[in-house]
């Protein structure tokens, strides 16, 4: 009787031991939850004020006028709205070399990408004491802006849908390269021992080891990627490399009673975008449905 | 108390439960056992409102469950806890607050998800942990613990719910007989000491004739029995898992006895040799 008790009274101690540590390991987490959530709070209010004391305008002067060219532009649209699928059907030809210059890109950024990756993944790497400078290599083709290899390629090889297709190009290797090594981290090694255990060479054993594996996520990732491409692509437009860029900045800078123009081309741009999204997550679920 | 009325569901033209009826009077536990594939898990999921019944009704307390929307289906699912097979716990938070998620449904979304409990729920569910004899674990992750426990956290997670009638999909089947004891234990004494209605899918016979007051046997999506565990014969027992004469039970089951029994039944064998 007195050991029951006894028993008890010690696992109700004990139950109120866990109960008050837990209660104070959460009030301590709060606590820090708290202080953090103040801290962002500061930092986002004085960031704010400091950004906007050293903005030209002032934002709250500005905010006002933020609906002011959309405005115009819509205005001047609809006023000439009859007009916009005859400048939709010239402007086509404009954007399938957008979507040109973004599709090789994309194709020559990838295939470099998966080089890179492999050759920067942990465990797969053929050097692995080189994995750093590959991954380096990989942080400067990401760092560099497209636009600026843009503009020193135009004034090497001269304006034109090559350069853009470089720079996009290196852009995607890097930025590629990256994400497709996370996914080959997660590759499972146990059929590369497979095929080492046969002898294969180290070429053999990533593409018919590896690729298998992480070819679905590589192809979501790299989809991805080419709908980036078509927007990038379609800005360096602006510094004279064509595509419908070249064009948007036409209508745009030379303002006067062109706004019809600017919104077929967004219309374009926003169909392209809306099409290859549809694309790529058919193709994408088809890949992995069957994988 | 619940009543089942030609619960049917459909994938596509594969039928995988079809026309499930029965009534359960009063709070008890239940053992539901087939091959799988037979619809146990679907038949559970409807039960929770995870997936909508294609076709049927079920009722509790008079209240017509198929039928709930929003956030009567969410009071519903809050009162109707569900414990799965590979436990479904979040591996990255602490145990504590795993089974803090049972309320979720009585709480404000803003609270809980800076992880803001009252301490008296707080202290509730250290409680439940030390009923079923994990509360050493408690600030630890769900991650960190064996199957076993973290079953156990599960268990604490759907007592947080304070359900009425607790599912449970497979509880056992990750587990090792040890563990399995241990698990099926702790929702046979929820059963007896809280009065809620248990029902289990369990995939071995002898875990069912032990712990169940009663056994509904599903094959190919039908319900071919519904008895006392003592009327479950071994003939019955074919009929349920479509098998020959060379079934025997002994060979699936994950006891600790039964490894006992077949051990001696060798033995003897050898003795007689």
């Amino acid at each position: 009787m007195t050991g029951t008790t006894l028993g008890q009274s010690f696992g109700v101690q004990r139950t109120a031991d866990i109960q008050n540590a837990y209660m104070a390991m959460a009030r301590t987490k709060r606590m820090y939850g708290g202080i953090m959530l103040v801290i962002f709070i500061a930092l986002m209010a004085s960031g704010f004020m400091l950004a906007d004391s050293r903005n030209a305008g002032g934002f709250w002067d500005g905010i006002l006028n933020v609906f002011d060219f959309p405005g115009e532009v819509l205005a001047e649209a609809s006023e000439k709205a009859a007009l916009i699928p005859a400048l939709m059907v010239k402007f086509f030809p404009s954007l399938l070399e957008t979507i040109n210059i973004a599709a090789a890109a994309t194709l020559v950024g990838g295939l470099l990408a998966v080089i890179l990756s492999l050759l920067s993944t942990r465990g797969l790497a053929r050097f692995p004491r080189l994995i750093g400078v590959f991954r380096r290599l990989m942080d400067i083709l990401r760092a560099i802006p497209e636009i600026v290899i843009a503009l020193v390629l135009i004034f090497v090889l001269g304006g034109g849908p090559v350069p853009a297709m470089i720079a996009i190009a290196l852009h995607t290797a890097g930025a590629l390269g990256k994400l497709f090594s996370e996914v080959n981290e997660n590759a499972s090694v146990q059929p590369l021992e497979g095929l080492e255990s046969t002898g294969a060479n180290w070429t053999q054993r990533m593409m018919l080891g590896v690729v298998p594996q992480v070819a679905p996520n590589w192809l979501s990732y790299a989809l991805l990627r080419f709908e980036i491409n078509i927007r990038a692509s379609a800005i360096l437009g602006f510094v004279g490399s064509g595509g419908i860029g070249y064009d948007l900045k036409n209508a745009f800078s030379w303002g006067q009673g062109r706004y019809d123009e600017v919104a077929a081309i967004f219309i374009l741009l926003f169909l392209a975008i809306v099409f290859f999204d549809q694309l790529s997550s058919h193709y994408r679920n088809k890949l992995v449905g069957k994988a | 108390m619940l009543e089942l009325k030609s619960l049917t569901k459909r994938f596509g033209d594969k039928i995988a439960v079809d026309a499930a009826t029965f009534v359960v009077d009063r709070p008890m536990m239940i053992g539901i056992i087939g091959r799988s594939g037979a619809g146990k898990s679907t038949l559970l999921r409807m039960l929770n409102r995870l997936s909508d019944a294609s076709d049927g009704h079920i009722f509790f307390d008079d209240t017509e469950i198929t039928g709930l929307r929003g956030a009567a289906r969410r009071e519903w699912q809050s009162r109707c806890a569900m414990i799965f097979q590979q436990f479904n716990l979040v591996p990255r938070m602490d145990v504590v607050s795993n089974v803090l998620h049972g309320t979720l449904n009585r709480r404000s979304t803003f609270a809980t998800m800076f992880n803001l409990y009252p301490q008296d729920d707080i202290h509730k569910a250290i409680e439940i942990l030390d009923r079923l004899g994990i509360a050493e674990q408690a600030p630890k992750r769900a991650e960190a613990l064996s199957g076993g426990q973290q079953q156990r956290v599960a268990i604490a997670r759907a007592l947080m719910q304070d359900p009425k009638i607790i599912l449970a999909d497979e509880p056992i089947a990750s587990l090792d007989p040890m563990n399995a004891q241990i698990v099926m234990d702790a929702l046979r004494r929820i059963h007896e000491e809280d009065g809620r209605m248990v029902i289990a899918n369990l995939h071995t016979l002898d875990t069912a004739r032990r712990y169940c007051d009663r056994v509904i046997g599903m094959r190919d999506g039908r319900i071919v029995f519904d008895g006392r565990p003592d009327q479950l014969t071994t003939g019955v027992a074919r009929d349920i898992y479509g098998a020959g004469a060379d079934f025997s039970e002994d060979a699936t089951s994950t006891a600790i006895e039964t490894l006992d029994r077949q051990q001696q039944e060798t033995a003897k064998a050898k003795a007689l040799v």
